[in-house]
């Protein structure tokens, strides 16, 4: 392999790896500081790319159009929280598990209802519609850099909210007690609403922004759902940390997986699970 | 398990003495729909034999399984791999076959994901049943994603002569009856074990079983296998109805029918997830003649039943009963 295009499948595999973590990030985080399991946030991914698909009929920008999508997302995901989330804290995982898949079949057929069954696409910005030439032949797409550039950035922006401020005080505060939280005077349930809101708008802004480089059609936010999981189970349930290099990891696994052996790439992921769980039954970080 | 209240008993035996003779007189009920119901409710039976057998795992042995279907998929492409493409199989060679593989199949995954643990055990069983999937799906072994036909039904002889014939639509759905109330005793059999006990047991407290000095382990990987090796059968009966097999019968939406089914039934019960193959169809079914977006009430009814009915129609039954056999001095 030349070491040109190793760097390049390099980058790709991180540039993967990173909007993955920012659609486990939120994953992990609702179930770390709210112990729900939700099956529905793959759901949110596909709203995300399908209110930008739809916004963009309107406005000209793709950074205006998902600007826009952001607070849509985050109020879908307020409502689900208050509507029917609340009801499941005190339930077991089953129940959880079991509600939200009933939300992910309603989700699917309402963007079947609303978009219906085509495949469709976005174009690349133009100002980002160009490429780092690396040799005579191979370079590389200057837009892909730009994700790979916002999701380091959020991740590194999570870290300092979640650590640093109040807001993030109370959030790994809320994870250890919610009870001690409560009678410390401050509101709960507007807290949880807030991470829940939060987390579907990572997963909509990863949908949003991968848009343009994949394609928007049905079924998408099932296949983030079981690689994300994949991603939390081996960083270890709830782990900031975990999810980062997990997803890191997959996506170069992913990456190489479709260069070296492209009959069996979707596969090639599951065997990494399977060997960290070996090793480490709890995931790296647990 | 406890012994179930007698009146519910009797219930249960009159409703699968009906089934039984549906075939006879269907026809008079529904002179034009008799064949197509037929076929439904071959199906539906069979999908009761699944949620039975994951039953097994998420109401008695508190294992909920995201990835059930990945064994009930395998059991079905078993049997389209060891088919001759023209000429009928053996079954008493491709039955066995087919078990011995989602047996070791189930084994293994059970191996990796028995050592977590609640919703971790959740999330890697999804996974490994997607794994399965995405290998069928992008493998050339049968089909890919277009799946594979099974032309020809598999042969029931014992010394050349045709015991069964699986092409019969009426027979077949016999074999699903007979799967369904075999599957059922057996169920009952394991659980009254000294085996089906522990696992019992293991299902209301884990940490109890293991101070009195069994191994949960053992008992809980057994248990998924068997399950599992359930789940193939119910497959494999599937693809002989249907003469295909394709990857989505092995996705984990499919796997999350089956764990609404389970719900539905009231888990635990092991009646109660086959009452709930039937329930789930049929509205299914009801659905779907009024829309074309079935998915959307359906969606609303499960999380009407997570919401409203947590222990299912099989929790309903029993309380009923046992209460009307307590006033009556029953058991």
């Amino acid at each position: 392999m030349d070491i040109w295009f190793f760097l390049i499948q390099v980058l790709n595999g991180l540039q993967y790896g990173l909007l993955l973590f920012l659609v486990a990030s939120g994953l992990t985080l609702i179930f770390g500081i709210m112990g729900i399991i939700n099956l529905a946030h793959g759901s949110f991914y596909m709203l995300g790319a399908y209110l930008t698909f739809w916004l963009l009929q309107s406005v000209d920008s793709l950074l205006l159009a998902i600007v826009l999508a952001l607070p849509i997302s985050a109020a879908v995901g307020y409502l689900i929280e208050a509507l029917l989330v609340r009801v499941l804290y005190r339930r077991d995982h089953l129940d959880q598990v079991l509600l939200t898949y009933g939300l992910i079949l309603i989700f699917n057929e309402a963007q079947r209802m609303l978009w219906g069954g085509d495949v469709h696409g976005i174009k690349v910005p133009a100002a980002l519609d160009w490429s780092i030439p690396l040799t005579d032949t191979l370079s590389y797409p200057v837009y892909r850099m730009a994700i790979s550039a916002v999701c380091a950035a959020l991740a590194v922006g999570m870290y300092l909210v979640i650590q640093r401020t109040r807001f993030g005080m109370w959030i790994r505060a809320g994870a250890s007690n919610r009870d001690m939280v409560a009678a410390l005077g401050i509101n709960v349930n507007l807290l949880f609403g807030a991470v829940f809101a939060l987390g579907a708008v990572l997963a909509a802004l990863s949908g949003a922004i991968a848009a343009p480089i994949s394609s928007i059609g049905p079924g998408m936010g099932d296949t983030v759902l079981i690689i994300c999981f994949v991603v939390v189970v081996i960083g270890g349930v709830g782990s900031i940390k975990g999810a980062f290099l997990g997803a890191l990891l997959i996506g170069l696994a992913d990456t190489f997986g479709k260069v070296l052996a492209p009959d069996f790439a979707s596969f090639s992921v599951y065997a990494v699970m399977a060997a960290v769980l070996l090793v480490k039954p709890r995931g790296l970080f647990a | 398990m406890s012994r179930l209240p007698r009146s519910l008993s009797i219930l249960l035996s009159v409703a699968i003495i009906l089934l039984g003779a549906y075939p006879l007189f269907g026809d008079v009920l529904f002179p034009n729909k008799h064949a197509f119901l037929m076929q439904k409710l071959t199906g539906i039976m069979i999908m009761a034999v699944m949620a039975m057998s994951l039953d097994l795992l998420v109401g008695v042995a508190g294992l909920v399984s995201m990835g059930h279907a990945a064994f009930f998929g395998l059991g079905g492409y078993m049997l389209a791999m060891l088919s001759p493409e023209y000429s009928a199989a053996n079954l008493w060679v491709v039955l066995p076959a087919a078990l011995v593989v989602v047996a070791i199949a189930s084994a293994m995954v059970g191996y990796l994901s028995i050592r977590t643990s609640g919703i971790y055990f959740i999330m890697v069983t999804l996974a490994f049943g997607q794994m399965g999937f995405y290998f069928f799906n992008d493998s050339k072994l049968a089909g890919g994603s277009d799946g594979a036909y099974i032309m020809v039904k598999p042969a029931v002889e014992i010394l050349g002569v045709s015991l069964l014939n699986l092409g019969d639509k009426r027979t077949l759905y016999y074999v699903g009856l007979g799967a369904l109330v075999g599957v059922y005793l057996l169920l009952r059999v394991v659980l009254a074990s000294p085996f089906g006990r522990v696992v019992s047991a293991i299902g209301v407290n884990e940490n109890r079983v293991r101070g009195l000095g069994f191994d949960p382990v053992a008992y809980k990987l057994l248990a998924f296998t068997i399950g599992g090796t359930i789940a193939g059968l119910a497959g494999f009966l599937a693809a002989i109805q249907y003469g295909f097999v394709n990857p989505a019968t092995l996705s984990w939406h499919h796997s999350g029918e089956a764990l609404v089914m389970v719900i539905l039934g009231g888990m635990g019960t092991l009646f109660g997830p086959a009452i709930g193959a039937f329930v789930f169809e049929l509205a299914k079914m009801g659905f779907e003649s009024v829309t074309e977006h079935w998915l959307l009430p359906m969606g609303a009814m499960i999380i009407g039943i997570v919401l409203l009915l947590p222990k299912g129609v099989g929790g309903l039954l029993l309380q009923l009963f046992s209460g009307r056999s307590k006033m009556e001095g029953g058991q």
